[in-house]
């Protein structure tokens, strides 16, 4: 079986600086890879080069037997690669559904097979703000939300385009503890309904309790790629992040 | 050539440069102020770009009309004793009214260099382009520190204009033929690159004063505009750019 | 059609206002009438691209002068052409150049399409100054017939009904824009342009429709012109005053609707009018930038803004 997503000697520059050098990195469809390193390890460059919105020099990313190299991000989004942002950027000006209402006009409805149009769009949009707890504020703005449900809108917004493989990155950061719960369990829910997810986080909890796999980026190279267990005891990792 | 000319010359260019410096004080201290405004009003409500490049293009048109109700439509000059007369070396003349501005503007360019890369507040000014956050983080008000660059700016950008009176008449609407100009050069030498913006600045004059000599001064105003398209078609980054 | 309800109204109202003009039988009131409705045009002209997608036009002028130096041109090659014609083909010319200009740009910043399209402004003057063709800096007489087409009475009749229709099918696509997948993405755009991508909207694409509508119907508003003014010259042609006009009506007006040019147009025109009688043609002038300045600061979301029932 081929991988949903295959990413081959990924580099990336910015003027002298390597944020990425050579990255290997393949995910299983369904599987639920976790994503760690150190601050500036390039985690979110990783991230920006697979969705499209930073372009790789070197190497190539593969997406469901399609390479996607020189593709904008929205022609990926559309090719079933969804992320969430690290702080949730929603459409400040309209109400949540609405929100919701902008990846089923162009990116679900986009792909030719499965559009929704007319009044299903609305209920779909509602649908899926009652599956992330927020269906009584789907009138209201962005403005209106506190930090947890901001982040459950970034998520829903992300699961509305119908994404086959979904980037969450750090969807957790500064929430309270039962917070990082339900974002988790949310995330389990939407892996059980086929997505494959990759979860990028600095909470150890919460990836050690979602990650199937677990895959570490330390400035801009990847050092370790396995069983979640085994990576956490890797004497390279260990030294990464605790230092000599 | 008279010896006392040197004298004279000297005093008038103090001269010159005192008033344009009180002028241009008087406007970095209006600028100051302008920013100020624009920060309650506009970049604390994170509402920049529509309303806030409406705002300073209000600004712009209140001030053309205010000048026009001030001073009329027609053009205007200054006299001065160095308007007149050249500086004759051996091949070709300079004329002092574009030499008076071109010393001045270079002297100023420099200064404003030497100033921005130098020292503590030059440096924090250009911090503040590239991450306000870690400037924050360093105990430094990058509200103040654009407030301060604001106002050096226009007051940059004032005496530059006393400059011009120099050089040619001026009217009210003149100041939107540069808006284009000033644009090109900065894209053309790639933003916050001080080389670059010389070389462009002096291909730019270079290119636009061949034009006017064989196409006629009325072709001018398009050569900036041409430079523009060609670099953002080409090379966006301009030709020191990142 | 969903929008055919709001058109016929529209054309009902517009039908109205025509009538009651020609009842008053008052050639001031077609020539006011005109300027005002032209305003609403490329208010909402102007809307479409810097209301909805956020991004900034300053070179008003120099779509509104292409729309009325292609009727120049026109009317100078084949006299007997009709001014609908005249009002598409200038309509074409300003929408090319609207997407020409945005492909160039739109890439960049926000801030360096609102400075190149006043750049552009400049040099589209300046390449109208130079061309003899159409009077260069001297500027160009236009003939314009003394009885109107089809309706017969004063040629200002007919140029204020034009007008009235061009007016019609700017409000009436702005709208439709408003409730279409369209105008979702425009929105998103205004909103974040990375999120918009994320979401898979083609911001690029959509950018470019934007800026060809929104150029194109500033075109077809400056198309009768020379037929208003019958002597047309670049000083005039390009006078800020349309660029300020038109950009400080929907802003005080309200962005978010169609209906905020309208609003703004009406108020400022009217007041314009009012003050050019009462007092003198150089504060007229002054009152759209003075408004602009207070309304973007102290009631960012215009008249409309105010009333809209806060969600």
């Amino acid at each position: 079986m081929t991988a949903l997503l295959h990413v081959e000697g990924l580099g990336k520059r910015f003027g002298g600086f390597v944020a990425l050098d050579g990255i290997e990195l393949e995910v299983q469809g369904g599987e639920r890879l976790g994503l760690i390193g150190p601050n500036g390890s390039g985690k979110s460059t990783l991230v920006n080069c697979i969705c499209g919105t930073l372009q790789n020099e070197t190497g190539s990313v593969r997406f469901a037997d399609q390479a996607l190299d020189g593709l904008s991000a929205h022609e990926r989004t559309r090719r079933g690669l969804a992320r969430s942002f690290q702080l949730p950027r929603p459409f400040a000006s309209l109400s949540l559904a609405e929100n919701l209402r902008i990846p089923i006009l162009y990116a679900v409805n986009a792909r030719g097979t499965g559009a929704i149009a007319g009044p299903a769009i609305n209920a779909r949009c509602r649908d899926l703000l009652g599956e992330v707890g927020l269906a009584e504020k789907a009138d209201r703005l962005p403005r209106d939300l506190t930090q947890i449900e901001m982040r459950k809108l970034e998520l829903a917004r992300a699961m509305a385009a119908q994404p086959k493989l979904l980037i969450a990155d750090e969807a957790m950061a500064g929430l309270l503890h039962a917070e990082v719960d339900e974002i988790i369990a949310l995330l389990i829910r939407l892996n059980g309904q086929g997505v494959t997810v990759i979860m990028i986080e600095h909470i150890m909890r919460a990836v050690m309790e979602f990650s199937q796999r677990l895959a570490v980026l330390v400035a801009g190279k990847k050092i370790a790629d396995g069983a979640p267990k085994d990576v956490v005891r890797d004497a390279e990792v260990v030294r990464a992040y605790l230092g000599e | 050539m008279d010896v006392s000319l040197d004298l004279l010359m000297n005093a008038m260019i103090s001269g010159l440069l005192l008033g344009g410096f009180y002028a241009a004080v008087s406007i970095g201290l209006l600028g100051m102020a302008v920013y100020q405004v624009y920060y309650v009003a506009f970049e604390r409500r994170d509402d920049q770009s529509l309303r806030g490049l409406s705002f300073f293009f209000g600004l712009l048109f209140i001030a053309e009309v205010g000048l026009i109700l001030v001073f009329g439509v027609d053009y205007r000059s200054v006299n001065a004793r160095y308007i007149g007369p050249s500086l004759q070396l051996v091949l070709f003349d300079l004329p002092w009214r574009l030499l008076v501005p071109f010393l001045v503007s270079m002297a100023m360019a420099i200064g404003l260099q030497i100033f921005l890369s130098r020292s503590f507040l030059g440096r924090a000014i250009q911090a503040v382009a590239q991450d306000q956050l870690a400037l924050q983080l360093m105990a430094a008000n990058p509200t103040r520190i654009k407030r301060i660059a604001f106002g050096l700016s226009i007051a940059t950008a004032a005496l530059a204009g006393a400059c011009l009176i120099i050089i040619q008449p001026v009217e009210p609407s003149i100041g939107r033929e540069y808006i284009g100009r000033v644009f090109a050069i900065c894209v053309l030498g790639g933003l916050g690159s001080f080389p670059g913006m010389m070389i462009a600045a002096m291909t730019l004059g270079i290119v636009e004063s061949l034009t006017s000599t064989f196409f006629g001064p009325s072709w001018a105003p398009a050569v900036a505009f041409g430079v523009l398209l060609v670099t953002l078609a080409v090379r966006p980054s301009g030709i020191l750019g990142r | 059609m969903r929008g055919t309800p709001f058109i016929l109204i529209l054309i009902a109202i517009a039908a109205v206002i025509f009538g009651l003009a020609r009842w008053l039988d008052n050639s001031y009131a077609f020539f006011v009438g005109y300027v005002v409705v032209q305003y609403i045009v490329l208010g909402t002209a102007w809307n479409i691209l810097g209301g909805y997608t956020g991004y900034v036009n300053f070179g008003i002028t120099a779509f509104f002068a292409i729309g009325a130096y292609s009727s120049v041109v026109l009317h100078k090659l084949v006299p007997a052409m009709p001014l609908p014609a005249m009002i598409v083909v200038g309509g074409v010319m300003a929408g090319i150049v609207g997407i020409g200009t945005g492909y160039l740009t739109l890439r960049l910043r926000g801030v360096f399409f609102s400075i190149a399209t006043l750049a552009l402004a400049v040099v589209v003057q300046t390449l109208i100054t130079n061309w003899d063709f159409v009077g260069g800096a001297r500027g160009a007489y236009v003939l314009r017939p003394r009885v109107a087409p089809l309706i017969g009475g004063g040629y200002i009749d007919y140029l204020f009904l034009i007008m009235l229709g061009l007016c019609v099918a700017a409000l009436a696509t702005a709208r439709a824009i408003e409730r279409s997948a369209l105008g979702f993405g425009f929105a998103a755009i205004r909103d974040d342009e990375a999120a918009a991508e994320a979401s898979g909207v083609p911001t690029l694409r959509l950018k470019l429709i934007a800026t060809g509508l929104s150029g194109g119907f500033m075109g077809m508003a400056g198309a009768p012109l020379p037929f208003y003014v019958t002597y047309l010259d670049p000083a005039s042609g390009f006078s800020l005053n349309y660029a300020v006009n038109a950009i400080a009506m929907p802003l005080i007006g309200g962005t978010s609707s169609w209906l905020g040019p309208v609003v703004g147009a009406v108020l400022v025109g009217g007041l314009q009018e009012y003050l050019r009688v009462t007092i003198s043609s150089a504060v007229n002038v002054l009152v759209a930038g003075v408004l602009m300045v207070v309304f973007v600061i102290i009631a960012p979301q215009g008249i409309v803004g105010l009333f809209k029932r806060k969600r």
